[in-house]
């Protein structure tokens, strides 16, 4: 191993000095200067984020092959760390107003790119062993940042079951991995993938394997934990949960099904047929009841999940860059929508729908970035989503799941009802006492200003997915 | 840029002008400036396709243009027109600018009632030019959604129950079309080299009719659904009702056409065994809805929602007409389309000033308007009667097309259905004249004596609306020349 083998992980290494310097920085600035750290820490993210790019053409393995590197991971990392830049940038006047007040700052940013840091590994494992370690490592500090509001009933309380549960999810998915090294003799992918002995007892060692990941990404039945977390957690932290953790969940299971368990392509299809149905079915049919909007969303993107196995089911390269195209929009649809819910509940302290009646008389552009967010979470053209949605079902019906592709758009006439909920409060609605006019942070309106022209130009500008299909060629 | 990107440009222009404007004057005047550009284009667009069909060019689509959009997926940005699409167009400019003249006065957030308008109008447009399957529908439903908003917002009544009726059936039809545009992408093409654009999918005619069986249905009622089709017209009633008068005019007179306008162009075309496996089902349909609509309105005390019934019913004769597959037919439908388009929006034009002085819709709570409001009741009666079929008006020559279209078929069952069909014609002269007597004849009653009589703008509205009907009635066979080419191409598959 040289420095030329370890520029392989430059990206993991550089988040790692990040951590470990936005900690220093911590013990050495003065208790009145602590809003310095967030600036600092904005930077060195943004340093990190742009040398992420410098990884897009690289190519290799690591520790005899326990880590890979390629173009296609290398990007998808890339469109993670923007996906948490954009909720850090969310995050600044919460961190001023909650965090630094308490005594903290760094931690936050600590702990969440630790478990940025955990996704990274868990999508560049080459590996079980890999994987389950970079899994465990994007668990553990969420748990700690659900709980950072500690002296919130709630936030404890979500902790603890989002700990006890996800401990569970490990268990199993370990037993899993056991079973599979049995039938096998080994842990790496590749090899694996080349075994066929026992296939029952390995079938068996998959199918929790499955069950473990379906946990991450909060498909039915698995999802239990989504909703009392998400609404518990501090918004930023849900925001994280729903998109950055499930968004890299789904690039490891496409990876583990596409090349792994080919052999079991009829299995899982049927498997995630099913799931795909339920998934939908529950979080749309639940999400019509919320009245929080954290809850709300956290239904919404359970659905959303169960949409995004509508690409996985395609099995194939068109699967992988629908996915990841999907993703990118699905990030930017999440974020701004639980931006503006998070926004609007520290000026206001509100969190219902129906508290939002008459916002675009008092915050029209708030209320604009929300319609857009639901609209491409919707999948209502031009915006984004749509295109996102468009693609998916293509894939599936690549496959000839044409009622799969039905049952889809049923629920997405169903999820319409819903996302027009927060839409008709806050545009057809009048209120005696709406949310008062209030002016957002730099930092956040930063964050607003581009998530709001990706919604728009990420559907319209093709030639980005184009890059995307051109990088999920290779696989 | 070619001239038919240009009638998506010039509206999205108008709408980020609209965007910097500060209140109801500065907005109504950018929305008309641009309006006014649009019907301008609209009519040079005309001329343009008269010279450029009598110089022999007989391309089935002119004008054509196509971008490569995402080039894995094979999907283009390909635009073109022929007769049909271009009448469409300028019956679409006119009805947005007669609309920006009745809304005139809007009060309540004025700057984004227009931009709402006219967002669903560049959809309109969109939708007309495309040749793509997927850009198509991507116009589509950019017109369906700001319906939800100009209703909820500016609406009266249960404004919100039916902002989200007609956006959440109108959607879902939508879906059920999505399906159906999946269906027809992935048997495009014998070749594996799918395609979304109409014209080769058309060429192709590598669907097998198993397949077409399946999808034709599913196409069919997403279009149906927002051309009224029964039993999926019901969203109409209290949309047309609830929304604002801008809204039910563009609505009734063009988004509803969309609907006639897909079934011919999409579904018909690319599975014309499909079509033949399900005409006679669908034909019943087409004739519940026509004389269902008539019966209905005879029963309702609300002008809006007779006249939203009776679109059901005039629109139900397009359905019909179309699935009779024959040219007289067609004629008839697509003349049915821009008749009834320029009829109903001057309808809802002449409800709207009427409600705005009145402050009523009840036909029972209104008596002799002739006397206070001429202008405008006169108006209503020439709405009506041209409506009810009279002889010079334009609903004549459709309706006559449309019957005769449908005797022609020689087939015993279709001649039923029309003797059927033809029977709404006098329950429609039922309810027009009925209102007409009870809320325009008789003495006026106190409390109406001294509303405004018809402002200018109001009066422009009403003048552009009246003179395309009458010029339709008198001219029928300068339209159907611009039709016909249209029509014949597009019967190809069925000859």
């Amino acid at each position: 191993m040289n420095w030329q083998q370890l520029s392989l992980m430059q990206t993991e290494i550089f988040l790692v000095l990040a951590v470990l310097l936005v900690l220093l920085a911590d013990i050495f600035t003065g208790k009145d200067k602590k809003s310095r750290i967030i600036h600092l820490a904005h930077l060195l993210f943004a340093a990190v984020f742009v040398s992420s790019f410098f990884m897009l053409d690289k190519e290799g393995r690591l520790f005899g092959g326990s880590f890979n590197t390629y173009p296609l991971v290398a990007f998808f990392k890339s469109i993670l760390m923007l996906g948490v830049g954009l909720i850090m940038l969310q995050s600044v006047e919460w961190v001023k107003k909650e965090l630094i007040p308490k005594g903290f700052v760094s931690e936050f940013y600590a702990l969440m790119w630790s478990s940025l840091l955990g996704l990274f590994f868990m999508i560049s494992a080459g590996d079980f062993l890999m994987f389950y370690l970079g899994l465990e490592l994007s668990t553990m500090p969420v748990a700690g940042l659900v709980a950072f509001e500690f002296y919130r009933k709630r936030s404890a309380e979500a902790a603890l079951k989002m700990v006890l549960l996800a401990a569970m999810a490990s268990a199993i998915m370990l037993f899993g991995i056991s079973l599979i090294y049995a039938t096998s003799g080994s842990i790496y992918f590749e090899q694996v993938r080349a075994s066929a002995e026992m296939p029952f007892l390995e079938l068996v060692g998959f199918a929790m394997l499955l069950a473990g990941i379906a946990f991450k990404i909060s498909l039915v039945p698995f999802h239990f934990w989504t909703a009392d977390v998400y609404e518990g957690a501090p918004t930023v932290v849900s925001n994280y949960l729903s998109v950055i953790s499930k968004g890299a969940a789904v690039y490891i299971l496409m990876i583990l099904l596409f090349i792994t368990l080919r052999r079991y392509e009829q299995t899982w299809t049927i498997a995630l047929y099913i799931l795909a149905v339920l998934t939908m079915f529950v979080g749309n049919l639940f999400a019509l009841r919320q009245q929080n909007m954290k809850r709300f969303l956290a239904f919404s993107s359970i659905a959303q999940a169960g949409f995004i196995l509508l690409g996985v089911i395609g099995g194939n390269v068109l699967g992988i860059k629908t996915v990841i195209y999907f993703l990118l929009i699905y990030i930017f649809s999440n974020v701004a929508a639980f931006g503006v819910v998070h926004v609007i509940a520290m000026h206001s302290g509100k969190e219902n729908i129906d508290d939002y009646e008459g916002l675009y008389r008092t915050n029209p552009r708030l209320s604009l970035l929300l319609m857009l967010a639901l609209f491409s979470l919707a999948g209502i053209p031009p915006v984004a989503g749509f295109f996102g949605k468009f693609f998916l079902y293509s894939t599936a019906a690549s496959k000839g799941f044409y009622w799969l592709v039905f049952i889809a758009v049923v629920n997405v006439t169903i999820s319409l009802y819903y996302y027009l909920l927060p839409v008709r409060a806050a545009f057809l609605r009048r209120s005696e006492n709406p949310i008062p006019y209030f002016k957002t942070d730099l930092y956040s309106k930063i964050g607003f200003v581009i998530l709001a022209l990706g919604l728009i130009l990420i559907g319209l500008y093709s030639p980005l997915y184009e890059y995307i299909a051109k990088l999920s060629e290779i696989l | 840029m070619d001239i038919l990107t240009l009638f998506v440009v010039v509206p999205l222009l108008t709408v980020l002008a609209l965007v910097f404007t500060k209140n109801l004057r500065q907005a109504r005047l950018v929305a008309l400036a641009g309006f006014i550009v649009q019907t301008a284009m609209a009519f040079h667009l005309v001329w343009k396709y008269l010279a450029e069909r009598k110089a022999g060019n007989d391309a089935v689509m002119l004008f054509t243009r196509d971008t490569v959009w995402f080039p894995d997926w094979n999907i283009h940005y390909s635009i073109g027109v022929d007769g049909i699409s271009v009448l469409m167009i300028m019956l679409t400019s006119l009805i947005v600018l007669a609309g920006i003249f009745v809304s005139w006065k809007v009060e309540d957030l004025p700057k984004e009632f227009f931009i709402s308008l006219i967002m669903l109008a560049t959809g309109v447009f969109g939708f007309f030019i495309s040749l793509d399957l997927f850009t198509m529908f991507v116009f589509y439903e950019i017109a369906v959604i700001p319906m939800y908003l100009l209703i909820g917002i500016w609406g009266s009544g249960p404004r919100e129950y039916a902002a989200m009726k007609l956006t959440l059936m109108l959607m879902g039809a939508s879906a059920l079309l999505l399906v159906a545009i999946l269906g027809i992408y992935y048997h495009s093409s014998p070749d594996g080299h799918y395609t979304f654009n109409i014209l080769e999918i058309a060429k192709n005619a590598s669907i097998p009719p198993h397949v077409q069986k399946i999808f034709f249905p599913l196409a069919f009622i997403g279009f149906g659904t927002i051309g009224a089709l029964f039993p999926f017209h019901t969203w109409s009633p209290d949309g047309h009702s609830s929304a604002p008068t801008a809204v039910s005019m563009l609505h009734a007179g063009v988004l509803m056409k969309l609907g006639g306008y897909g079934i011919f162009r999409v579904a018909m075309y690319l599975m014309p065994q499909g079509t033949l496996f399900w005409t006679d089902f669908f034909l019943i349909l087409a004739v519940i809805g026509t004389v269902y609509g008539a019966y209905a309105a005879i029963q309702q005390t609300d002008l809006k929602y007779i006249n939203a019934y009776s679109s059901v019913s005039h629109l139900g004769l397009v359905l019909f007409a179309l699935l009779m597959l024959n040219k007289v037919a067609w004629n008839g439908a697509m003349l049915q389309s821009l008749s009834h388009g320029f009829i109903t929006a001057l309808f809802f034009a002449l409800i709207g000033m009427i409600y705005g002085r009145t402050h009523t819709r009840d036909v029972r709570q209104m008596r002799g308007l002739l006397k206070i409001i001429p202008f405008i009741a006169t108006a209503y009666v020439i709405a009506g009667l041209a409506n009810l079929g009279l002889p010079g008006f334009s609903g004549f020559v459709a309706e006559m097309n449309i019957f005769m279209g449908g005797f022609l078929t020689g087939d015993r069952y279709r001649q039923i259905l029309t003797v059927l069909a033809v029977s709404s014609i006098v329950v429609t002269a039922v309810y027009i004249l009925r209102v007409v007597g009870m809320m325009l004849m008789g003495p006026p009653k106190e409390e109406h004596k001294n509303v405004p009589r018809a402002f200018w703008y109001e009066k422009m509205a009403v003048y552009i609306l009246i003179f395309f009907i009458t010029m339709i009635g008198i001219l029928p066979f300068w339209w159907l020349k611009i039709i016909e080419p249209g029509v014949e191409n597009f019967l190809k598959p069925f000859m």
